[in-house]
């Protein structure tokens, strides 16, 4: 495959990427959310792949199947069974201002574009106009977090920060060296564990997993 | 033999971690756990006379670094991590008596104790930048559970926070390690020794600015979630407050240090590489804003426990200042301070756990009189208070003096906020810990002895260091302080 077409996909996976965190910005259906999160890891394990044939990099290759393995297959896996144990499956989160949020996006997206692109210019890699976009699905995911008052759908964001911010890894670099990317594979792992602890712990105390119950705490 | 040294001082907690996560509901579990954290202290300072002796080292194929700066605090860590361990044990036994633990959420917080030192040390020997922030993620990990250890609305609320507001910030530090990759790759080639710190330390001259600016600019904002600065301190008072005790102890002595380390390891390199002191003003910007701020709401705390949690961030933002300040003796005084801050603020949450028990709430206007209940726990908090405030003869003094005199002869527009500050925060902490320690008392016996040794230990140490800092122990914080290009 020329190198022109691995750029090619490339450029079309991020702007699947992209897509997707709007979509997740503005998606009302815990089932649809944990979806879309699927369907942004399996459009991320594909363009690690790319990038590993067009350059020939074989630990990505690794990375690329540890991707698919834990953000298609496990962490999706563990939040089905979670809304399913917890009965919030078809739960539908009224979103105020879905438009207002959808602007601010994308001023997100515009901020870290301008933000990238000194560095982008510095990259001899092939993907190197891809940091910009890596930065802004982290900046919408984090953006997502904010706008979210249910406790699924934080997480649902904080995953999702991770899949931009490992697309920043391969796009601008060729990924990290693997004993990190294992590194930040297990801690994931590990909180979307604890994640699901919390979920029954805010449940039982609260008797929902609605977080905007969770205001106590504060300066008077 | 420095790889030997260096895997007992990693593996003990380790297997601590796992023995008590086997045996964590046994009846000899505390005692178990203070062996353990006893051993890796003794691991910490076989390592520490080591590197004393050697100077700075790398182990395990150039994974481990270290050097007088971060063995000063692997040793301070496994100190106070023995001393808290030796308090939480009839800490803990009083609080399953009261009933607001079960042998569980023993079992729980025994093996999540280990693996949380274990977190801790592996943050701070690393020398991969990538597992520095896998471990600071660990140390997130293993201590979230123990904030919401009594599963009451509160403390599961700051759990939450916690968890979130430093997952976001943390994910912040590891774009910003993707960054320094980047930069790092274009000079160092790819593969392993790319993230390697020594390497980096080697090159950092010819590191990109550009890209080593932003990556800063992440890196500070992100490990600073964690260092508690204003505006991304608001998990802090809530995760110190709502917590156990012994717990609040660690994570105000030693986690805040273990991610301002990391932070001063990403400024070394971008020093480097910019040549200027960018990295310096934003670092004394964040420091002067938390030290202000934090003042201000000193004065408006009820809750005991949240106003040293306070305390805390004004501290830190302390030591932030002084090391964004640079230079040999800002850098000497920032080191001494993280020191004396760690001995004096756990030996303060020790006190107060057990006058909280005694009093049976955290509110400071139920808490009073407690040199009449226990002579031991009011003069324990009377002179830790005096100690964190700054009054002479205490180490802090010392520490303080040296950065404000510093301040006034570099940016002496930074001076008046900084005394206006510890001023603010004198009169608030000492006018509401005096009343609480003398005064008419309303407490309760405690079905258990109270270990106090540790907070006496700790403030021992923090007066004679104040009155006397052997020459040795000055000289190994000088060459530390030289280390971070001092």
């Amino acid at each position: 495959m020329p190198i022109s077409y691995s750029i090619q996909i490339i450029n079309l996976l991020a702007s699947m990427l992209l897509l997707i965190a709007f979509a997740m910005l503005s998606q009302r259906r815990i089932l649809s959310l944990i979806n879309l999160f699927a369907w942004q890891g399996l459009v991320l394990s594909l363009s690690t792949f790319v990038v590993a044939y067009s350059t020939d990099q074989h630990h990505l290759y690794y990375s690329a199947g540890l991707t698919l393995l834990l953000k298609v297959m496990v962490l999706p896996w563990l939040l089905h069974r979670l809304i399913r144990k917890l009965n919030v499956k078809w739960d539908v989160e009224t979103l105020i201002n879905i438009p207002t949020t959808m602007l601010v996006g994308i001023g997100l997206v515009i901020f870290a574009f301008n933000l990238a692109a000194p560095i982008s210019q510095l990259s001899e890699s092939i993907t190197r106009g891809l940091i910009g976009i890596a930065l802004a699905s982290v900046l919408l995911s984090l953006l997502m977090m904010l706008t979210r008052r249910k406790a699924v759908p934080q997480v649902v964001g904080f995953l999702a920060m991770e899949n931009g911010l490992f697309f920043a890894a391969t796009s601008a670099t060729h990924g990290m060296p693997l004993v990190v990317e294992l590194g930040i594979a297990l801690d994931v792992l590990v909180a979307t564990f604890i994640f699901g602890i919390f979920f029954f712990q805010i449940r039982e105390t609260f008797d929902s997993l609605d977080i905007t119950n969770m205001e106590k705490l504060k300066d008077d | 033999m420095i790889d030997l040294q260096l895997m007992a001082l990693l593996l003990t907690p380790l297997t601590g971690g796992l023995l008590l996560a086997a045996f964590g509901s046994r009846s000899w579990a505390a005692e178990l756990n203070s062996l353990m954290s006893f051993c890796t202290f003794i691991a910490a300072v076989v390592l520490t006379m080591r590197v004393i002796d050697s100077g700075p080292q790398v182990a395990f194929n150039e994974q481990f670094f270290i050097d007088q700066f971060n063995v000063f605090l692997v040793a301070l860590t496994a100190f106070v991590a023995f001393t808290t361990s030796l308090f939480s044990r009839p800490y803990m036994r009083i609080e399953q008596h009261h009933g607001k633990l079960t042998t569980q959420m023993l079992h729980l917080y025994y093996s999540m104790y280990q693996l949380f030192t274990l977190a801790m040390l592996t943050a701070l020997t690393s020398n991969n930048m990538g597992i520095i922030w896998v471990s600071m993620e660990a140390a997130t990990l293993t201590t979230v559970l123990l904030v919401s250890l009594y599963r009451t609305p509160a403390s599961i609320e700051a759990a939450w926070k916690y968890f979130i507001l430093c997952g976001v910030g943390i994910a912040l530090a590891l774009f910003g390690t993707i960054l320094l990759y980047f930069a790092a790759e274009r000079v160092l080639g790819e593969g392993g020794t790319a993230l390697l710190w020594t390497h980096l330390n080697q090159v950092k001259g010819g590191l990109e600015p550009t890209v080593l600016k932003l990556a800063f600019v992440f890196l500070l904002v992100g490990y600073g979630t964690k260092i508690g600065l204003v505006p991304l301190h608001s998990w802090l008072p809530d995760a110190h407050a709502e917590g156990p005790t012994p717990v609040s102890a660690v994570l105000s002595g030693l986690l805040l240090n273990v991610a301002l380390c990391a932070v001063m390891r990403s400024k070394v390199l971008v020093d480097g590489s910019l040549g200027t002191h960018f990295a310096g003003n934003l670092m004394m910007g964040f420091g002067l804003l938390s030290v202000v701020v934090a003042a201000l709401f000193l004065s408006r705390q009820k809750d005991i426990k949240r106003m040293f949690a306070y305390s805390s961030i004004e501290h830190m933002g302390l030591v932030t200042f002084a090391f964004g300040m640079g230079g040999p003796v800002a850098t000497f005084a920032a080191m001494l301070h993280m020191t004396m801050h760690s001995l004096t603020k756990s030996a303060i949450f020790f006190a107060v756990g057990h006058a909280v028990q005694k009093a049976g709430t955290q509110q400071m206007e139920n808490i009073r009189g407690m040199l009449q209940v226990s002579p031991t726990v009011g003069w324990g908090l009377m002179l830790g208070t005096l100690a964190i405030l700054g009054m002479p003869p205490f180490g802090i003094f010392a520490s303080e003096f040296l950065i404000i005199t510093t301040a006034m002869h570099d940016y002496p527009w930074t001076t008046p906020f900084l005394l206006i500050a510890l001023g603010i925060a004198f009169a608030a902490i000492f006018g509401k810990v005096q009343p609480i320690v003398f005064g008419e008392t309303t407490a309760r016996r405690l079905p258990h002895q109270p270990a106090l040794i540790p907070v006496f230990a700790h403030l021992l140490l923090v007066l004679i260091l104040g009155l006397y800092m052997p020459p040795y122990l000055a000289d190994w914080y000088r060459q530390a302080a030289a280390l971070l290009g001092g």
